[in-house]
């Protein structure tokens, strides 16, 4: 009788999970906006962000100094607001590619394609290689390394048309090593040591010095590619069962898989070149949401975006208060929870095999 | 009236055909069954069919249109398939595996209605697995996985099933369950099947087929005769007609008896 209720899910309560969520995200915009090594009150910081509301400003007296205003609006805010549009970003990317790969193991930086990105934009930024794109250069320059390397993976870990996982894993380390062997190269004959060291310090992946202007693409490609994959959550969902099943149940998956590999390319191109390499985030989040929701992609997609958000400002938040005043970069902190949580989930994978 | 026509179908994987030239037909109500060796061809032979391949060359016709032009959405609807599963590293609740079968009559924008889970609960009940509608997939054994994927298969309402050898590793009272459940249904059925005892009990029609090519066809009285089933699978068999199921039954002879 007890194997009866064993592996039974209670359906989720959808509308009170996203808006906890919400909620969340809410009070984690306020409050890590507040946090770093100069602190402002979470009230302070609500205030100086609701006089920015239109139409609210009269009603809110202005009992704050200047600084803080200038540190919670110049400041935190794009940063914190980078953070939510990159972690989502990455989070539903993981997504994406998991499906595309139906493995659960998938990650842009796992499989290499955050390295795909670095190089390429490695090359914009010392070389100049790809400036004739104008103020998107580095965005397009990662973008178009992230997509040479999602389809490099995939190709080579294609055996008989299926996907193997171990093909997987070794063709996204040997894909990483090659270019980071090729960033290093470039950065070996780079022309400029300040340019070196900007390239150096963005690759390890980093939220500061985030402006407003960085966050208009990867927002706009946040939301166009969330809308693209929840108006295909049927399609994912039977991508998970196989090329065959999904097939015969009418997805066409060539299409499809082609959706897949644009659309992470992009969200990976654009988040990476706005905050270089944080890894492990695609991996971690739709694992715990899967946990949380289970596997329809329909619930999956947005409770990924809004977890990745908020996991990814509050990881910074302690990026900016560990060694502070000194910054770690956010990708490294990710790595080191993220390395240990991987290991566990390749583990079990195993086990549930065996 | 025909429903399914192939036409010189071949199909390799790499340099190894698997299907070479294969022709069959089947017929509306008919429940046509593939048999032949492992790895003769009948599970490729039946993947391009239900466009989980795609050949190298033939045609393909499924109730007088071109099969291979046709929209997915629309093939799905004409066809549904039960295969065997591969096995899938994501949860999905049994409820939401047979949902799946709605997808193929989902346009972009369209949502789950009423009528959509009032035919997956149909589909469920119909093989007894109301009360696991909210388990978790992978938990199930491999005999309630098989009547999940069946499930799908009737509520994606079409007529034609193809069976991609579904039974190959359950128990018997499982197949038997599966078959006696499919013949009632009276769809259209093209079948991949190892046993030759359940072909010769369920099929009205069986094709042979050896390394790839059709090299037989016909009713299983035709089919089943002890010289082919040695030319085919080289065993020693004795084929007669069982006073209780009024079908073939073939019982494989041993070496010392057969010498």
């Amino acid at each position: 009788m007890k194997m009866q209720f064993h592996g039974r899910r209670r359906e989720p309560n959808m509308p009170l999970l996203l808006g906890l969520l919400a909620a969340a995200a809410v009070v984690t915009l306020v409050v890590a906006t507040g946090l770093g090594p100069v602190s402002v009150s979470p009230a302070t910081t609500a205030r100086i962000l609701l006089s920015r509301v239109p139409g609210l400003a009269s009603h809110i007296p202005q009992t704050w100094e200047a600084l803080d205003q200038n540190i919670v609006l110049g400041l935190r805010l794009p940063r914190v607001c980078l953070g939510m549009v990159v972690g989502a970003s990455l989070a539903v990317c993981g997504v994406a590619m998991q499906a595309l790969v139906r493995n659960n193991l998938a990650d842009p930086f796992i499989l290499g394609v955050s390295n795909g990105a670095a190089a390429f934009a490695t090359l914009g930024m010392l070389f100049g290689a790809f400036s004739f794109l104008g103020t998107y250069s580095l965005s397009i320059s990662a973008f178009i390394g992230s997509a040479a390397t999602i389809l490099c993976v995939y190709t080579l870990s294609r055996v008989r048309g299926r996907i193997n996982i171990t093909q997987l894993l070794l063709s996204g380390v040997a894909i990483s090593m090659m270019m980071d062997g090729i960033t290093s190269i470039i950065k070996l004959s780079a022309p400029n040591a300040l340019g070196l060291h900007n390239a150096e310090f963005w690759m390890s992946g980093s939220l500061a010095g985030a402006k407003w202007a960085y966050l208009t693409l990867p927002l706009v490609v946040l939301l166009a590619c969330m809308a693209v994959l929840l108006l295909n959550y049927r399609g994912l969902n039977l991508l998970l069962l196989g090329d065959e099943s999904a097939g015969a149940l009418g997805i066409n998956v060539r299409r499809l898989q082609k959706l897949l590999v644009l659309v992470a390319s992009l969200m990976a191109g654009t988040t990476i070149a706005v905050s270089g390499s944080i890894g492990f985030v695609g991996l971690m989040v739709p694992h715990f949401t899967r946990m949380l929701v289970g596997g329809d992609h329909k619930r999956v997609l947005p409770v990924s975006a809004l977890l990745g958000g908020i996991l990814v400002v509050w990881v910074d938040v302690a990026a900016r208060l560990l060694i502070a005043p000194e910054e770690l970069p956010v990708g490294i902190l990710t790595a080191v929870v993220g390395g240990p949580i991987f290991i566990w989930m390749l583990k079990r994978s195993h086990r549930e095999k065996g | 009236m025909l429903r399914l026509q192939v036409n010189d179908l071949t199909y390799s994987y790499g340099d190894r055909e698997a299907a070479d030239h294969v022709s069959l037909q089947v017929g509306r109500g008919e429940f046509v069954g593939l048999i032949g060796p492992n790895g003769s061809g009948k599970s490729t032979v039946l993947k391009n069919i239900y466009r989980g391949l795609t050949p190298d060359s033939g045609t393909i016709t499924l109730d007088g249109e071109d099969l291979l032009a046709m929209p997915y959405r629309k093939s799905a609807r004409k066809l549904a398939v039960v295969g065997q599963e591969n096995e899938v590293p994501f949860d999905f609740t049994v409820e939401e595996m047979v949902a799946m079968g709605r997808s193929p009559h989902k346009r972009l924008f369209d949502i789950d209605t009423p009528r959509d889970r009032q035919i997956v609960h149909h589909a469920l009940e119909h093989l007894g697995m109301e009360h696991l509608a909210k388990r978790s997939y992978l938990r199930l054994s491999g005999g309630e996985k098989q009547r999940v994927l069946i499930a799908r298969a009737i509520a994606q309402e079409s007529d034609f099933l193809i069976l991609d050898e579904p039974t190959n590793h359950l128990d018997v009272s499982y197949q038997m369950q599966i078959f006696d459940f499919i013949k009632r249904l009276k769809v259209t059925v093209l079948s991949a099947i190892h046993d030759l005892n359940m072909a010769a009990l369920y099929c009205d029609r069986l094709y042979v087929l050896q390394r790839g090519r059709v090299v037989m066809e016909g009713t299983p009285e035709q089919v089943l005769t002890p010289q082919r089933i040695y030319e085919v699978y080289g065993v020693h068999s004795a084929v007669e007609r069982h006073p209780a199921t009024g079908k073939l039954s073939i019982t494989f002879l041993p070496a010392e008896i057969s010498a």
